[in-house]
């Protein structure tokens, strides 16, 4: 019988509790646990009442044995029974039953619910304060169903007691996390909205209490860190006097980590240093003072080689962030030996992972061959749980900043021989694509697999590697008679029995390639096509693979062989199947790179064009590191391929996919969703926004879908539309709604796509395009991006038809100068009348038929609607094939009240230029002249339909 | 933070405080292998571990590991300060504790973790108004002698 128990002894509990312990064995204590449950069992079936005491005992027995481990399936009723128990210590025994054992799904939390409520109204603090450690324990959806209009009611009654107002934040926090749709509501949701994170609570508890301020001589340590962590939801204040008093925090935070330490103890330096790491996380956040930054990574740098392993891990953890920042880079490289010391020395794998992590994080072009090596040679004895993961690295850095290519299939052939078995498809795929889609690289490639296969045993993904290189470009190193055809031959066929089926096809079209390359092989390979072994293989693929090559080769001409085992076309490119695998991986942790990657490969795609010389020359010239990072900040689209010249006609936005408007807000209004109302508007690594539009009168309906392109979920995803200047509300109405099938879910799963419709009123003409604004957080980078709107005046046209004559009495009838818009304007590329006509029908006017005297001319008329007013408008554009034509100067506005509209019009009109142009037969120069005149009805709300002009 | 374990050197379970709702089968498949994945671990060994999506920071007071699940934004450093804390309290509230007094008292121990923290955030810093919450609910109990006089099961 042990000693200890305090509090109310339950001596029954202890006894059987030490019964337990004194089991000899496994099979002992079943029994006994069996013993026991009989008997509480036919205890609570009995005749007698239970009282309360022995209700309590019996309950906490079963918390003891399902703590054990194993499963119980009664005694809940006791329990609920407990909760509505007067007796303080019989309610905490039932809710901590409740709490450990009830299931959120459980259908015992109906039956609970009751108690729970009365516990809540009770006004006896110690009560609700159980009931609401019951509810955030429980945290489930129904909790929050039941109690979420309850707890805000709690938190800011004034007669509530300060413990149970903290309790009642927290639980409200908690079901907030779980259930964000049920808990916003309710005429107090103003009042205590500002307390629902958990950062403000911890601050009043903290301000109330301050007795116990300091924490082995570091001030309020959870506190500081909730403030710091809870400055991280916000970007850099902009008020420059508060953002001074903010670094001046950070810097004393730093300051003090250079003090010697007021304590030995171990808290002591846990404390300070939580507090620095949160602080340093801020600095990171802001990544807009480079002297902080830099002060940050020398502090890191110095935890690099404290004695305190956690230390280490964390600074390692810590400078992987910051060698994302353009600020930072170049001060986290110069630690680049500690690092690579630390991969080779550090005793725990966790914190050789977290090397590697940093390497990889650091490599830049400047320092890639040197991390490549070093991570090369510690895969040689790399742990096994992280080979697959370094493998991978390896290879996207070899890619990435292989400046020539013969570094990269060395690189890649490496990584087979030391690691071959951790070498996942992915990465041999991406070395062929690469060779395949290079010519530089092909007879290297072919110099170096032949080579590499000399070796007695070497990988199967090396004979995979091998057998297709040789196939595809095994003459490109034919003439040397060390490697003539036959040589080569024999030596993938040496291979040839050790190997996997999969492998075998392979080296079966490797073999029917030969014959194609090198006709002197045919009749050795033809009798190996012919031996049993293939042609009677047991292994379907083998044996259809081996039939059909063997026929082919002897029933096909030279010219249908040639013609049917081409050369591979080169692959068409796509983000690379190791970074997508890497994500898999990795989650959030590894996605600091990866959103350069997308800019390298950009230039490596640009390469795979045959003969691609410019874009060649892109990859190789050496962007500075910097300019990589800042790209990467803004979240700014890389620098896409070149739009594919005349691939499509119509299609007027054939470009906006491949080179999407820049993030930056002080862009132009995007001319390309003049004519169009559907498309790709952003695309950047991380986040596609697609768009679709209608529009009607002066109404229009907007679809925002936002794509999360990437594996892991973006969080606190929001939106905002504003509009700018003169826009306000008064010109352009935008409502965003969020519709998403959680509502106001702020995640956004990976690859998950949420839907957003604005609506927008169009009240009279305008010229600025609303903004949106989007941020959300993906990894630990805030995200923002500022994007317009693309909702251009003419989108609300309304396409009016009308005979000749009509049209060319009401052209003459708006002769008056400010009525008029001229614009004249080269096709850069050409006039196709396909092209233009879908221009203009996009534009939203009529496109009048056999109206102008001159064919060659086009002319439109439409009426744009707005709440207060209709613009008619007649257009006439007249192209003008002779070059050369010095343009007539445009006519002058003055400033009348019309000037706006005249303004905006102009200003569509001419954004509609370079889109008209973009058709595939190129004549050069050539003019398109448009003149536009309308006039300005307002409308009349007594005789809809009249209009006057002006 | 999702979840705080305690167990023993033998992988003995102590205690289990899940934050996040779990199933009762994942539950076990996440203890047996966190279990797992801390005894094997070296005592010079750093404190934290990347598992799964979360991290994981455990320590070691003499046969009693306390293991804490948090999330990517969570802090390291004050995690290991609240499980000690949590130690504190228990030692304070027991003296010198040691494994057998969370054995025999787990409710106790739950009843502390519970003041101290709510939902996986710390909800009460003080040491002293935590057990000062606890020693007034024990003074709640009813008289003792009324328990001696029930005979016991």
């Amino acid at each position: 019988m042990p000693a200890v128990s305090k509090g109310d002894g339950m001596r029954g509990l202890a006894v059987f509790i030490s019964d337990i312990r004194n089991c000899k064995s496994k099979e002992a204590e079943i029994k006994r646990i069996n013993k026991e449950l009989a008997n509480i069992r036919s205890k609570f079936k009995g005749d007698k009442a239970l009282d309360g005491y022995s209700k309590k005992k019996y309950v906490c027995k079963l918390l003891f044995i399902f703590l054990l481990g194993h499963d119980i399936d009664f005694g809940h009723m006791e329990a609920v029974n407990l909760l509505s128990s007067n007796k303080y210590t019989e309610k905490q025994i039932g809710y901590l039953f409740i709490s450990v054992l009830v299931n959120s799904n459980s259908e015992l939390i109906r039956l609970i619910n009751n108690a729970i409520k009365n516990d809540l109204s009770s006004r006896n603090p110690t009560f609700m304060c159980l009931a609401l450690h019951c509810i955030a324990n429980v945290g489930s959806r129904e909790m929050a169903e039941a109690f979420a209009g309850e707890i805000p009611r709690i938190l800011v009654a004034g007669d509530t007691m300060d413990s149970v107002k903290q309790s009642a934040a927290l639980c409200l926090l908690r079901l907030y996390k779980a259930s964000p749709d049920l808990v916003l509501m309710g005429e107090w949701t103003s009042r205590v909205v500002h307390l629902l994170n958990d950062q403000h609570m911890i601050v009043s508890s903290a301000s109330t209490d301050l007795q116990d301020y300091t924490y082995y001589f570091v001030p309020a340590p959870w506190l500081s860190c909730k403030l710091l962590r809870l400055l991280q939801c916000y970007p850099p204040p902009e008020d420059g006097a508060v953002k001074g008093r903010l670094v001046e925090c950070l810097e004393t935070i730093l300051n003090k980590a250079q003090e010697p330490p007021k304590s030995k103890k171990v808290q002591h330096s846990n404390a300070k240093n939580a507090i620095l790491f949160e602080a340093i996380s801020l600095i990171i956040h802001y990544d807009s003072e480079p002297n902080l930054l830099v002060r940050a990574c020398n502090q890191l740098g110095q935890f690099l080689q404290h004695r305190e392993t956690n230390l280490r891990y964390l600074a390692l953890e810590s400078m992987c962030t910051l060698a994302s920042s353009e600020f930072s880079h170049e001060a986290v490289k110069t630690h680049i030996e500690t690092v690579i010391n630390a991969l080779k020395t550090e005793r725990d794998v966790s914190v050789r992972q977290r090397a590697a992590d940093l390497l990889y994080a650091m490599c830049d072009r400047s320092n890639a061959k040197q991390i490549v090596a070093e991570m090369l040679s510690y895969l040689e004895t790399a742990d096994y749980s992280i080979r697959e993961e370094m493998v991978l690295k390896v290879a996207i850095l070899a890619e990435k900043y292989a400046v020539d290519y013969s570094w990269y299939v060395d690189t890649i052939l490496n990584l087979i021989r030391i690691a071959g078995d951790y070498v996942s498809e992915e990465v041999w795929y991406r070395v062929i694509q690469i060779v395949i889609n290079r010519d530089d690289v092909q007879g290297y490639a072919a110099k170096t697999v032949f080579e590499a296969l000399q070796a007695p045993a070497c990988h199967e993904n090396m004979v995979k590697v091998g057998g297709y290189i040789l196939g595809e470009f095994g003459n490109l190193i034919a003439g040397d008679p060390r490697s003539s055809p036959l040589v080569q031959f024999n030596l993938l066929h040496s291979k040839f029995h050790l190997c996997s089926v999969p492998t075998r096809a392979l080296l079966l079209s490797a073999y029917i390639k030969f014959i194609n390359l090198f006709p002197e092989t045919k009749a050795t390979i033809q009798e190996v096509l012919r031996s049993d072994s293939q042609i009677r293989n047991s292994d379907v693929e083998l044996q259809q693979r081996a039939v059909e090559y063997l026929k082919l080769s002897s029933i096909a001409s030279t010219d249908v062989l040639a013609t049917v085992l081409e050369e591979m076309p080169p692959f068409p490119e796509r983000e690379s199947s190791i970074l997508a695998k890497l994500k898999k991986k990795k989650g959030p942790g590894a996605v600091s790179v990866e959103l350069e990657d997308g800019k390298e490969r950009g230039e490596l795609n640009g390469g795979a064009d045959r003969g691609g010389e410019a874009a060649i020359a892109a990859s190789n010239s050496t962007p500075s590191p910097s300019s990589d990072l800042l790209g990467l900040r803004s979240a700014a689209p890389v620098g896409g391929p070149a739009p594919s010249a005349g691939s499509l006609l119509v299609d007027v936005f054939s470009e906006a996919g491949s080179a999407p408007p820049s993030a930056a807000s002080e862009d132009p209004a995007p001319p390309l969703f003049v004519c169009k109302n559907n498309g790709v508007l952003f695309e950047n690594q991380l986040l596609q926004i697609g768009i679709k539009s209608e529009y009607r009168q002066n109404l229009g309906r907007m679809y925002l879908f936002y794509g999360n392109k990437t594996s892991v979920q973006f969080v606190s995803f929001t939106t905002t539309v504003s509009c700018p200047g003169e826009l306000q509300s008064h010109i352009l109405k935008c409502i965003p709604s969020l519709t998403h099938t959680k509502p106001v879910e702020p995640l956004v799963e990976g690859g998950a796509q949420v839907q957003q419709v604005i609506n927008i009123e169009c009240l009279t003409d305008f010229v600025d395009a609303p903004l949106l604004n989007i941020k959300f957080r993906y990894g630990g980078a805030l995200q923002n991006i500022t994007l317009k709107l693309p909702v251009t005046i003419n989108k609300f046209f309304q396409p009016t038809e009308m005979a000749a004559a009509d049209f060319f009495q009401r052209w003459k009838q708006l002769s008056q100068p400010q009525q008029e818009a001229q614009k004249i304007f080269k096709a850069s590329h050409g006039m196709d009348t396909e092209v233009l006509k879908a221009k203009l029908l996009g534009l939203g006017t009529a496109l009048l038929e056999n109206v102008d005297p001159n064919p060659e001319n086009y002319v439109c008329a439409g009426v744009i609607q707005t709440k207060i007013q209709q613009v008619g408008c007649l257009l006439r554009l007249e192209p003008n094939a002779q070059a050369q034509v010095a343009p007539p100067p445009p006519p002058t506005h003055t400033h009348t009240h019309t000037h706006l509209c005249a303004h905006a019009l102009d200003s569509h009109t001419a954004s509609v230029c370079p889109s008209l142009c973009g058709s595939h037969c190129i004549t050069h120069c050539t003019h398109l002249h448009v003149i536009t005149r309308y006039c300005i009805y307002v409308k009349d709300p007594h005789r809809v339909g009249s209009s006057k002009s002006h | 933070m999702q979840f705080m374990l305690l167990f023993s050197r033998q992988g003995k379970l102590r205690l289990q405080k899940w934050y996040v709702p779990q199933a009762d089968k994942e539950k076990k498949k996440i203890t047996r292998e966190l279990v797992q994945t801390v005894l094997a671990r070296k005592p010079k060994m750093c404190s934290f571990l990347e598992w799964r999506d979360l991290k994981v920071v455990y320590k070691r007071y003499a046969s009693l590991y306390f293991c804490c699940a948090i999330e990517d934004q969570d802090n390291e450093l004050i995690t290991l300060e609240i499980i000690h804390r949590y130690v504190e309290l228990l030692d304070k509230y027991f003296g010198s504790v040691c494994e057998l007094d969370i054995i025999f008292n787990f409710e106790k121990a739950y009843f502390i973790l519970d003041e101290f923290l709510l939902g996986g955030e710390a909800q009460e810093t003080s040491k002293k108004n935590v057990l000062k919450a606890i020693e007034q609910a024990d003074l709640l109990q009813e008289p003792r002698h009324e328990y001696f006089n029930v005979p016991v099961y």
